[in-house]
């Protein structure tokens, strides 16, 4: 069972009391140019998943704390989780400097 | 070619008080090259290796396991099969699945335990009971052998329901499907194995795959843990490992893995004769031959590899199951466990060609695929060796998720598989 803790009200609790939300960091192809938005791209946001056998960015939700969205990153090997951060928020430097596939290529950017 | 197993056999091993059994299936060193590499002796894998063996004569062939074989989601579920699926695509493959299981045993002469018991679908919602009406009509026009039945056969076939009007979710009636039933899991990844390396496939176990070799889009092989093996054809099927391995050719795959649990209880005497599945609640019963009632339910709501589950994900389930059947409430469980399944986003699962030529990939069959494992390896056999997808394959191909062709099957399967 995970535990689990809200970087935003500071709850503390087990899996039950939070909503795991899946892949973070997905970018919406429509929000940036919604005219041209392939059928790829659209694949790609719908349904295409990074699946990392590691390092893993996900959303979580506080469901009986405050309500909010937030950002976990975790292994999905050992369950350990490395670091809360806020919905609007990067990860710790370190983690962004780990992460693979097309988290890889998001951070890159914003690692300058 | 190997002994057949037969009455005479057993005859005259039980004279040599049984000490001079043949080996199942041999253990031979990887070959430096093959027509074709099948990566993931699971169920669906050892089928693929079998039929392309037997229907499609390629026997210069093998099956790479990176542990022992049947030791993933094959010896990880809880044996249900079934094909009362909505949608037409998924029928036919389901279908073709169920028929070829009763034959299965004869076919490989190894005796997978085929249990047409029934399988039941409460319905414990007026929703739930029109869906299921839904799926019915769906299926009788497929031809199916499948009905709907009231409360009260249901009490009939199932005697220890709890038939309380006024409960929270009573029983308002079940899809049944007479002809499906259960398994023996390991029998099938055993008899599969035993039935394709019979025909001359090396079944290469302890062997994993890290690498799949490109060149100019085409595969040339293999990067393993007991060395590089030269192949043109490999077929992926590696279920919750799928993403990583695909990831290595180049190929992001729309899959997330998740754990789902099952668990079995103290075996005790004849309570339950067919399957029950109860959607609505999240949970599904049968009882073994041994005496164990197998219990399951759905997956634990997060990513996952590590092929062990939570405990809230199980509660859920039990918690469930004593409500529908007040008998077991006292029932102690014996042994539980996780397997990592490869979800996709409508729950159907994934028979492709892919961009990358002579590289093939079955796999997203999620919280379902032991039902499927002779239907899926027949397909998928012929797949790889005609390089074009079956007819039955090819609404299940990877080119769905761009065209938005969905085989929707998360409403009609719901939790359980």
């Amino acid at each position: 069972m995970l535990l689990v803790h809200c970087p935003v009200c500071g709850a503390e609790g087990d899996e039950t009391d939070f909503h795991g939300g899946g892949q973070a960091h997905v970018r919406r192809p429509a929000t940036h140019d919604p005219v041209n938005v392939s059928d790829e791209a659209q694949r790609d946001y719908l349904f295409i998943r990074h699946n990392a056998k590691g390092l893993h960015f996900e959303r979580w939700r506080c469901d009986r704390g405050c309500g909010k969205w937030f950002h976990a990153a975790r292994d999905t090997v050992t369950m350990e989780f490395k670091a809360y951060y806020g919905i609007t928020e990067l990860p710790p430097r370190e983690l962004m400097e780990q992460a693979t596939g097309e988290w890889a290529g998001y951070f890159k950017d914003k690692l300058k | 070619m190997k002994s057949r197993y037969s009455i005479f056999s057993l005859a005259r091993n039980a004279l040599n008080y049984h000490k001079d059994w043949e080996r199942a299936w041999r253990s031979p060193a990887p070959k430096a090259e093959y027509d074709a590499v099948i990566v993931g002796a699971g169920g669906h894998g050892l089928a693929t290796a079998y039929y392309l063996a037997k229907n499609h004569k390629m026997t210069n062939i093998a099956i790479l396991e990176k542990g022992w074989l049947g030791g993933g989601n094959t010896g990880r579920n809880t044996t249900i099969i079934r094909s009362n699926y909505l949608q037409d695509s998924s029928i036919a493959i389901y279908e073709l699945a169920r028929s070829l299981y009763e034959g299965l045993s004869q076919d490989l002469n190894y005796n997978v335990m085929f249990s047409p018991r029934g399988v039941l679908m409460l319905c414990q919602t007026e929703h739930e009971l029109r869906a299921f009406k839904r799926t019915a009509h769906a299926n009788r026009l497929a031809g199916l052998d499948c009905r709907m039945i009231t409360a009260k056969e249901v009490k009939e076939i199932v005697p220890i329901i709890n038939d309380d009007p006024n409960c929270r979710y009573p029983i308002l009636g079940a899809y049944y499907q007479p002809r499906g039933g259960t398994g023996r899991h390991d029998a099938v990844a055993w008899g599969y194995a035993r039935g394709a390396d019979s025909l001359g496939v090396d079944v290469i176990q302890n062997c994993e795959v890290t690498n799949i070799m490109r060149d100019g889009g085409k595969v040339v092989g293999l990067e393993t843990t007991r060395g590089v093996i030269k192949t043109k054809k490999v077929g992926v099927v590696t279920a919750g490992n799928v993403s990583p391995l695909m990831q290595t050719a180049g190929i992001r795959m729309p899959i997330e893995s998740l754990c789902l649990q099952a668990l079995v209880s103290e075996p005790i005497k004849p309570v339950i004769d067919c399957v029950v599945m109860a959607n609505t609640v999240h949970g599904y019963i049968s009882q073994s031959d041994k005496g164990e009632l197998v219990i399951g339910g759905g997956t634990d709501p997060y990513n996952n590899y590590s092929q062990r589950g939570s405990f809230p994900s199980l509660e859920h389930t039990v918690t469930a199951l004593v409500e529908t059947f007040p008998i077991i409430s006292r029932l102690r469980m014996l042994r539980l466990w996780g397997g990592i399944v490869d979800m996709t986003g409508d729950r159907s699962p994934i028979i492709s060609k892919t961009d990358v030529e002579g590289l093939y990939v079955n796999c997203g069959w999620g919280t379902g695929g032991f039902k499927a494992i002779p239907g899926s390896g027949f397909v998928f056999a012929d797949t790889m060796a005609n390089d074009r997808p079956h007819p039955i394959a090819e609404p299940f191909g990877l080119n769905r998720f761009a065209e938005g062709r969905l085989i929707d099957e998360s409403v009609a399967a719901a939790v359980a598989h």
